[in-house]
């Protein structure tokens, strides 16, 4: 391949330089393929699903920690699918005729019948334990590729803005571990210099100064964003806020009773569907309507692009083909024991959400997203 | 541009108010510098201006305060936040966001200025600040200096009438502090920006600015030239203590002015013998040096970076090492190392012919004294008696030991300027926490020497400490010593070693460059040579108060060196 400086230009739109994408598109398309991991037991599938997401994961992600935590969640997936084989083993099911172990059966009391310690392990009670583990492993994993190519920062500046206020306690909230991590590892060493006296003491020695310190810093930060403008309100009317807020605790009012109406044969129809369409009505007028009266702006907002719709549509596809195809694939049968087939629609759907690890404009750990404005310098 | 008019706060549940009747005018384009001791009210006066004061803080307030027009009195601080730029102490813990582009863009999403713009005034800020090759980087990887260019250039997006700095160099060490001033005297002198700043180290900026204003402790704050203030000012840097000493006028402001004037001061101090500079003769302690530190081949690591790298050191009874050198040289690893905190890699650490790091914790306790940068980590319990009772029993000392040093190191006990502020006496059931800086250091290390160790230690003891505090500590140091104890200062703060020091190592990149007599190493040095030497030089001398024994006026700089600021 040629080096980035002597390739032509035009090969390269503006849209495609290397750019992280909208972190919504990510989640919509990881949710996609947590939704064909739960629709089947197939291990053929659900492994396939697994690579999917490690390739793309491996193509697309940033430099970033939160990137980092991919193989964490493989990690737990691999003990998810081993922690459901050994409660097999150990709680022996008594399921199927394939012996694979004669294991002796602990006798326990009459009160906990219907619980078997032990036991003959069966190739079909194992491989039961290991398909429904592979399932749950496999949605973890999709959440992990989620949390590994979305900044989880932009993932809250996409909020829509009248939860902003919501979504800034959140980014000061996460931004405060690392100095409390730092803070108490300083004063751990602070302590050293000093000897306790119980142990009740030495903890009090720490938790006390990290907790005045923490404290002190949260005065300092509120000072700060209180100076520089954080929840001004502008020219807005008094009365404007008071008609959002209450449009907005009305609407969530609606949708309260409405989902009690639903979950509670016993009411009357009229609270049932009605009463939570106009509650969500009413609410997301609310939101509507507040999100236009908070004066803010986004600096160099993610935009939905060519990028990103293909993202999410490689992802819906892929969901579709196996929520389409028969159940009898999706769901190989244990008793009789038999051999996995691949099935070919579901397997086509998530080859086309491989797509995104080749597709999209590749991440670029340290620029975020470039904008279409020229770069103008003073 | 700014308007106090007879304007007065007092704290809910205070006793008195923090400032009376100030009245003060700030013209459009001044650079304004707000001095005085700690606690008297400087950051109430610069909070005030952006409407903190009272809107955050809570209060009784009186007058007025009105800025670009606007009275604060009735408009919060974030509908002021496009006229004041406000930039606090401790740049990190204001940052709201993670990256520097972020934080340069906050203040304008919240005012909604649109997006364009934005990219284009973030450009701006960043060429104009110098801090464009840091964009992407995260704000905690920054450095101390990097860190508040970062916080003013926040502030500086908005485009603000006048920008607030509230000590904007006290948690920074020289050259940082040298950075973020000289982008600040930029804003001045380029933008016209008018610029209101409170600073400890009168010497680093007080002859840039237009305009002094004093703050007195008790309520009053005068304003006015600084050249004229400063003739009887409670605060002021060495230079301008020379300049009272030799009686120039007017009095100079920088190194320049008053090396220009010194011509007759030099010739009379022609043939002079230097004095000591605390006091003590160097062939006055005992003749046979008892070596009490002994480091040969000290190489410490964090990680994969080598802090120190083969340093050796020795220190004998009754000396005072100065340990200088950049942030991240080693200095603290080298403390640390002494007190035995610290696995280290390789060499040989001796305190009193014993390896600190094979000793249990009451033993090092015994032998070593360390007091770490930020000493309020040490304390934790609710009274200033309860951390003696708790000093005592862990010392094994008779109870109330502690309690008796902590009032000897307070005043009176350890000649000198006694009487200095903020050392007054302390009441038994004060919070730790309500104690000034430099009464909580002082506790700190009474905390830490109640069991008489022979070495002490003190990682930059002058962090935020005023003139009157540092000479406290000073004399502090100074009787340490002279009961032959033997103390190592890792320090940035120049003035303060040229008046403690017997030796100065300087310390770079873990490796040893410079190691002598403290007349030796910071004379000839452009950047830790005090201002005295700088005037002087180069003849060897360090203080003023060395120049004021030579003259024979000891006693009257003593007296004005500890003049109580608030009576």
């Amino acid at each position: 391949m040629a080096p980035e400086a002597s390739r032509p230009v035009i090969s390269r739109p503006a849209t495609w330089l290397p750019r992280t994408l909208h972190p919504v598109a990510w989640w919509l398309w990881a949710l996609a393929l947590a939704t064909v991991a739960s629709a089947t037991t197939n291990p053929l599938l659900l492994l396939l699903v697994v690579a999917v997401c490690a390739v793309v994961v491996a193509a697309r992600r940033t430099e970033a920690p939160w990137a980092l935590a991919f193989r964490l969640y493989v990690v737990a997936g691999v003990l998810v699918v081993a922690l459901r084989v050994a409660f097999r083993v150990v709680l022996g099911s008594g399921t199927g005729t394939t012996v694979l172990l004669e294991l002796p059966e602990v006798p326990l009391p009459h009160w906990v019948a219907g619980i078997t310690l032990l036991g003959p392990v069966t190739a079909e009670s194992l491989l039961g334990g290991a398909y429904d583990g592979l399932r749950l492993a496999t949605m973890l994993i999709c959440v992990g590729a989620a949390n590994a190519l979305a900044n989880p920062k932009r993932l809250l500046k996409a909020l829509p803005p009248a939860l902003h206020e919501v979504a800034a306690s959140v980014v000061v909230a996460l931004s405060v571990f690392p100095q409390l991590a730092e803070s108490v590892v300083r004063v751990g060493r602070a302590r050293s210099l000093r000897l306790g006296g119980t142990r009740r003491s030495a903890l009090r020695s720490v938790v006390v100064p990290v907790l005045e310190d923490a404290l002190d810093r949260s005065l300092l930060l509120a000072a700060s964003m209180d100076a520089r403008g954080y929840g001004r309100t502008g020219s807005v009317s008094r009365r404007t806020r008071w008609g959002t807020g209450a449009l907005m605790v009305g609407g969530l009012l609606g949708i309260l009773v409405g989902v009690y109406g639903v979950l509670d044969p016993t009411t009357s129809p009229l609270l049932r569907a009605p009463m939570l369409a106009a509650g969500l009505v009413v609410g997301l007028a609310g939101l509507a309507l507040s999100g236009r009266v908070v004066q803010r702006s986004v600096h160099a907002p993610d935009r939905w692009r060519a990028a990103e719709l293909l993202t999410v549509a490689s992802g819906s596809v892929a969901a579709a083909a196996t929520l389409l195809a028969g159940a009898p694939q999706l769901y190989p049968s244990l008793e009789p024991l038999s051999w996995p087939q691949l099935p070919v629609v579901p397997t086509a759907g998530l080859l086309v959400a491989l797509l995104p690890a080749v597709l999209t404009p590749p991440a670029s750990s340290a620029r975020r997203p470039a904008l279409a404005a020229p770069r103008v310098r003073a | 541009m700014i308007e106090l008019a007879s304007f007065g706060i007092q704290y809910p549940g205070a006793a008195t108010a923090v400032l009376r009747q100030v009245d003060l005018h700030i013209d459009e384009g001044e650079l304004a510098l707000v001095a005085g001791h700690t606690g008297t009210g400087k950051s109430t006066l610069l909070r005030a201006l952006n409407g903190l004061v009272p809107h955050f803080t809570g209060g009784h307030v009186e007058g007025r305060v009105r800025v670009c027009g606007v009275d604060t009195r009735t408009t919060a601080p974030r509908e002021l936040a496009h006229l004041v730029g406000y930039v606090g102490q401790d740049p990190l813990a204001g940052f709201v966001t993670d990256s520097v582009e972020e934080e340069l863009a906050y203040g304008m999403e919240q005012q909604a200025v649109a997006p364009r713009t934005m990219r284009r005034r973030i450009e701006e800020t960043l060429d104009l600040l110098g801090i464009a090759a840091l964009r992407d980087r995260p704000l905690r990887t920054l450095s101390g200096g990097e860190q508040q260019r970062v916080a003013i250039g926040a502030a500086l997006t908005l485009h603000p009438q006048v920008l607030v700095l509230d000590e904007p160099t006290s948690a920074l060490d020289p050259t940082a502090a040298e950075d973020a001033l000289s982008a600040v005297l930029r804003l001045v002198h380029d933008l016209g920006l008018t610029v209101v700043v409170a600073e400890h180290r009168l010497e680093r900026i007080v002859h840039y600015a237009d305009r002094l204003v004093l703050v007195h402790g008790d309520g009053r704050a005068t304003s006015g030239a600084p050249a004229e203030l400063l003739i009887d000012s409670p605060v002021a840097p060495p230079v301008v203590q020379l300049g009272r000493l030799a009686g120039w006028r007017p009095l100079p402001l920088s190194v320049r002015d008053a090396r220009r004037s010194a011509g007759p001061l030099r010739t009379a101090l022609v043939g002079t013998s230097v004095p000591p500079v605390r006091g003590v003769a160097p062939d006055g302690r005992l003749s046979t040096p008892q070596l009490r530190i002994e480091v040969s081949g000290l190489v410490v690591r964090h990680g994969g970076v080598f802090a120190l790298r083969g340093v050796g050191l020795t220190a004998t009874a009754g000396e005072v090492v100065v340990v200088m050198g950049r942030n991240g040289s080693g200095k603290s690893s080298l403390l640390w190392a002494l007190q035995g905190g610290l696995d280290h890699d390789g060499g040989r650490v001796l305190v009193d012919g014993r390896d600190p790091n094979r000793l249990s914790r009451r033993e090092v306790r015994s032998l070593v004294a360390l007091v770490p940068q930020t000493a309020a980590d040490l304390l934790y319990l609710d009274t200033v008696r309860a951390e003696c009772r708790q000093a005592d029993l862990e010392s094994s000392v008779r109870p109330g030991t502690c309690r008796r040093l902590l009032e000897s190191l307070l005043g009176g006990g350890a000649g000198g300027a006694g009487g200095a502020h903020g050392a007054g006496s302390i009441d038994d059931d004060t919070h730790p926490r309500d104690l000034s800086e430099g009464q909580r250091l002082l506790l700190v290390l009474a905390v830490q020497i109640a069991g008489a160790p022979g070495v002490v230690l003190l990682d930059e003891p002058t962090r935020g400490l005023d003139y009157g505090a540092k000479a406290r500590l000073c004399s502090v140091v100074t009787s340490l010593a002279g009961q032959g104890g033997t103390v190592v200062i890792a320090t940035h703060d120049v003035e303060f070693a040229a008046a403690v020091a017997d030796r100065v190592v300087v310390l770079a990149d873990g490796d040893v460059v410079a190691d002598g007599p403290a007349v030796e190493v910071l004379v000839a040095s452009p950047t830790f040579a005090p201002q005295t030497a700088k005037i002087l030089g180069p003849a060897p001398w360090l203080t003023v108060g060395q120049v004021a024994a030579a003259l024979g006026v000891a006693a009257a700089l003593d007296a004005e060196l500890a003049r109580e600021p608030s009576t």
